[in-house]
């Protein structure tokens, strides 16, 4: 019943991982030029618009890795990695909260704008320490970490598994939803965080720290990518595969699949966590409405369309995708509703293996790997 | 032809006659005595004080007349005229109070008396106070009333205004009165005021019959008893009566409380109704075919919006027409999961995650779908009158009746699935495929047709779903959405595929949901349900009633 092209994916070669770390830098030296370089009054300039919207590309690309990290290489299609990408958000919004200070309409030196209106006196005791940057970035990566260990603990070791599992992360992240949309749990409730107004002094509103973000963010991209090749590639990286095509047979070979699950998972997690905070300060808004379920379906199909378990093909499809949607929404609103939905159908009947799929096999008929084909039919 | 025109003529022009003649005339009857005293009684109230109407009216209510019920219920509503050129009293026709011309009718027979234009008569006023003195005249009439659920309302009149009359009134009714209900309601009524007595005794037993009522207002005057007044002494001097009070104080609220458990838990059910029902058709297509349709809110909300269709087409018939949706609203959904079945989910078999995905995109493209023919507003669905109003079972406990029918229906559909499935060729065949499909196309069941019968079953049930939803709330183009997510926790904790556990699962989780909600809130309370199932996953991952057998090891 397993889909053959699985075994395929994971055996192909590596030429992919350089055309992708090329486009990458090619992008951010292009995009930092016509930023610098090019006059305002040009054309080609782009605009502090367009470099928050290539950031959040980048963003939502890095999200779209780690969704392909354990969907595609380990068969766990979470649908609630919103959640964690989220929780990242919000840990990088609640430091650009109290940084604001008393710049805020209330001026209260120590309270963020809406406990002041909410009447709160004192501050609640999990905002402490969000003033330090490192502390922030910490909680980045421990929020959203700590959360899937949990969740994943659970779920690994009684064996939920398949569409199970999806279900339950997309109740998570439903729960977390209304949870935050609820003003007493101090996270602003509704509006969320937003009115940032400096990131470590330097001010939000300009042209050149949102260069500087862009920047940072396809760094991370590059570095998130370059390790979960490492991951992919390694002797783990195998079993997370074997685990994919055959979990039981792995648990009969004495592998600990939940383990191997859990750590991928956790990193997944982490690396969602990272998009988010690096999202945040770009966009300049984090609200509950983050959290919903469509948006972790959403990411899900950026996956498929670019391809799954091939990470590079997940980012570019996650690239793809939002820029078709940012297209659509302008000129033609009614239409976007109806091509995603339709993108989810057609990519899921007619390509299975995504963009990425549909270059590499015209790639193949010029090559020669069809004897790998034989072999993996054979496998199966 | 022209006879008969002529004839038509000379019975108008007959009636005309008679008309101008009891115009001019007045009343014509002969009158008895005690007619002339009543017509002299009301002619009193053309110009008297508020104060002498309060007199009047009572003197009225007390004359014995047969048609004094009928003159003051018209005086209650504004309805009592005299004609300026005579002074004569006349009732004007119900509904016709503001219209330039008012049919007139005679107090004494009550047959009508001519027409009149509104300049010429003046209405007879009434305030605040003497509307209440109306309406406690008027539940007097209604304690000797027939119907036993007249003299119950009588009762419930009379008590908001319980002076030493009314009091003398309920007194003399509890000796005669035979229903139980109206009975136990003018104990109640006399307790209250002898709660006031100066006697101990008295008041002591009169708790004692109050003990046994639900009553909300009861409980406060009991209540009243144990307080202190600002000088530190209790209000009710006497000890005995101090505690029969916080006896029978305690009591009610028992009895209250128990009854206000069994309304949540009603409501509780209604609420898991809904669930049950899109969670049933879920489940036949989740667990029989392995198969997770995203898709599957928004074939209810179709279902909702075929409801609010027929409801349109047929404006004069709303009571039937919900009656109607049901199995246009079923069709509807069931041939649109056919083809979805056909055009998408097909070449998905075996790959549950893919499936999720198209379906999910299919579930898009109907909600724009929807949005483009009807727009995202909200529209709502008219409940019929049969389905609206409370079922009033005791004070404490009322039962709306749409509920109660989502309720009926929910049991109903959950029925006949089980008679389908169970004893039907086809649900044989359904069975036979979901159990071992490679065995059941040997013995010759046409696996694809079954297939595409089974998501039609589930996407039809999916539409009767929608048909209850839309009596309970607004239908718009994402009313799938809100509740597929629960319905799709329902599924996994009741066990897939389980139509049992997905009955058990869903009420279960309205039933906590309504539990939880007065402590935490409604958002809180739903965050604590999904909590709780993801971890109920943990320890039981194939559900509350997990597949057994050979299906079980796939």
């Amino acid at each position: 019943m397993r889909p053959r092209y699985t075994l395929w994916i994971s055996a192909r070669n590596d030429s992919g991982s350089g055309w992708f770390l090329g486009g990458l830098a090619l992008i951010v030296v292009v995009m930092s030029l016509l930023n610098l370089v090019v006059p305002a009054s040009s054309p080609l300039h782009v605009s502090s618009y367009g470099l928050t919207l290539t950031g959040k590309y980048l963003c939502y690309a890095l999200l779209a890795m780690a969704v392909d990290l354990i969907w595609g290489y380990c068969g766990i299609l979470s649908l609630g990695h919103a959640a964690f990408f989220s929780l990242g958000g919000y840990a990088m919004g609640m430091y650009l909260m109290r940084e604001i200070g008393t710049r805020g309409v209330y001026g209260d030196p120590v309270l963020p704008d809406f406990m002041v209106f909410l009447n709160w006196k004192s501050l609640p005791w999990f905002w402490h320490g969000f003033n330090h940057f490192g502390f922030a970035l910490l909680m980045v990566a421990l929020v959203p970490g700590s959360l899937a260990l949990a969740f994943g603990w659970l779920a690994f070791r009684s064996r939920v598994t398949g569409v199970y599992l999806s279900i339950i992360t997309q109740a998570l992240t439903y729960a977390m939803m209304l949870a935050f949309f609820r003003n007493d749990m101090g996270f602003g409730g509704n509006n969320g965080f937003t009115d940032f107004k400096d990131i470590i002094g330097f001010n939000l509103g300009s042209d050149r720290v949102h260069l500087v973000l862009l920047v940072i963010t396809a760094i991370m991209l590059g570095v998130s990518y370059v390790a979960c090749r490492a991951i992919v590639a390694s002797r783990a990286g195998r079993v997370i595969r074997a685990i994919r095509d055959a979990e039981s047979r792995t648990r009969f070979l004495g592998y600990r699949v939940e383990s191997f699950k859990l750590w991928i998972f956790v990193f997944s997690a982490v690396l969602a966590g990272i998009a988010g905070a690096l999202y945040v300060p770009q966009i300049g808004i984090i609200n509950p409405s983050e959290f919903s379920p469509i948006n972790s379906i959403e990411i899900v199909i950026w996956v498929a369309v670019g391809g799954r378990g091939t990470l590079y093909g997940a980012a570019a499809g996650a690239v793809l995708v939002n820029y078709a949607k940012t297209y659509f929404t302008s000129a033609f609103p009614e239409v976007w509703s109806y091509a995603l939905g339709a993108l989810f159908v057609l990519v899921t009947l007619f390509l299975p293996r995504g963009i990425v799929g549909l270059l590499s096999g015209r790639a193949k008929r010029r090559g020669n790997t069809e004897q790998l084909q034989i072999q993996t039919d054979k496998l199966e | 032809m022209t006879r008969c025109l002529l004839r038509t003529g000379a019975q108008l022009l007959c009636i005309v006659l008679v008309l101008l003649a009891s115009r001019s005339v007045g009343p014509l009857y002969a009158q008895s005595s005690t007619d002339r005293d009543f017509l002299s009684t009301l002619g009193e109230l053309r110009n008297a004080s508020f104060d002498d109407k309060y007199t009047i009216v009572d003197r009225i209510a007390q004359s014995g007349n047969p048609n004094a019920e009928a003159v003051l219920t018209a005086f209650l509503q504004d309805r009592l005229y005299f004609r300026n050129q005579d002074q004569i009293i006349f009732l004007a026709k119900a509904g016709e109070e503001d219209s330039a011309t008012v049919d007139l009718f005679d107090p004494l027979t009550l047959k009508p008396a001519g027409s009149a234009s509104a300049d010429d008569i003046t209405r007879i006023v009434t305030n605040n106070h003497l509307r209440r003195i109306l309406q406690t005249d008027l539940a007097r009439f209604g304690l000797s009333s027939p119907s036993a659920s007249v003299r119950l309302d009588a009762v419930r009149d009379i008590e908001q205004n319980l002076d030493e009359g009314n009091v003398r009134l309920l007194r003399a009714r509890s000796g005669v009165e035979t229903d139980s209900r109206v009975k136990k309601e003018i104990a109640t009524s006399l307790a209250l005021v002898a709660l006031d007595s100066s006697d101990a005794q008295t008041r002591l037993s009169a708790i004692s019959t109050l003990r046994s009522s639900l009553r909300q207002d009861v409980l406060n005057k009991l209540e009243a008893l144990l307080e202190k007044s600002s000088d530190g002494s209790f209000v009710e001097s006497d000890e005995h009566v101090r505690r029969a009070a916080a006896a029978a104080v305690k009591s009610i609220n028992r009895r209250r409380s128990v009854y206000s458990f069994i309304q949540t838990v009603f409501f509780g059910l209604s609420l898991g109704s809904v669930l049950v029902l899109i969670a049933i058709g879920l489940a036949i297509t989740f667990g029989v075919m392995g198969v997770i349709n995203m898709a599957h809110g928004e074939l209810m909300m179709l279902g909702a919006y075929a409801t609010y269709v027929v409801q349109l087409a047929m404006p004069g018939y709303i009571g039937t027409s919900i009656l109607m949706a049901i199995p246009v609203a079923f069709l509807v959904s069931a041939l649109v999961g056919i083809l979805i079945e056909r055009t998408v989910i097909r070449f998905l078999y075996g790959r549950p995650l893919e499936t999720l995905l198209a379906t999910f995109g299919v579930s898009l493209i109907l909600q724009q779908l929807v949005r483009s023919f009807f727009t995202a507003l909200n529209k709502s669905v008219v409940t019929p009158a049969w389905m609206s109003g409370t079922l009033q079972l005791n004070e404490a406990l009322s039962i709306t009746y749409n509920r109660l029918y989502i309720v009926i229906f929910t049991v109903l559909v959950f029925a006949a699935l089980l008679v389908v499935l169970r004893h039907t060729r086809m649900g044989l065949s359904i069975r036979a495929v979901s159990q071992n499909r490679a065995m059941a196309k040997a013995m010759g069941i046409r696996s694809e047709w079954v297939d595409a019968m089974t998501f039609g079953l589930g996407s039809g049930i999916a539409g009767l779903a929608g048909v209850a939803l839309s009596q309970l709330t607004n239908v718009n183009p994402t009313l799938g959405q809100s509740y597929i997510i629960d319905s799709f926790m329902v599924v996994v904790f009741g066990g897939v595929g389980n139509l049992w556990g997905a009955m058990v699962g869903g009420m279960l989780m309205g039933v906590v949901d309504e539990l939880l909600e007065p402590y935490t809130g409604a958002v809180l309370a739903k965050i604590f349900v999904l909590v709780a199932l993801i971890l109920f996953i943990q320890t039981r991952p194939r559900g509350l009633f997990p597949p057994t057998g050979r299906a079980s090891e796939s």
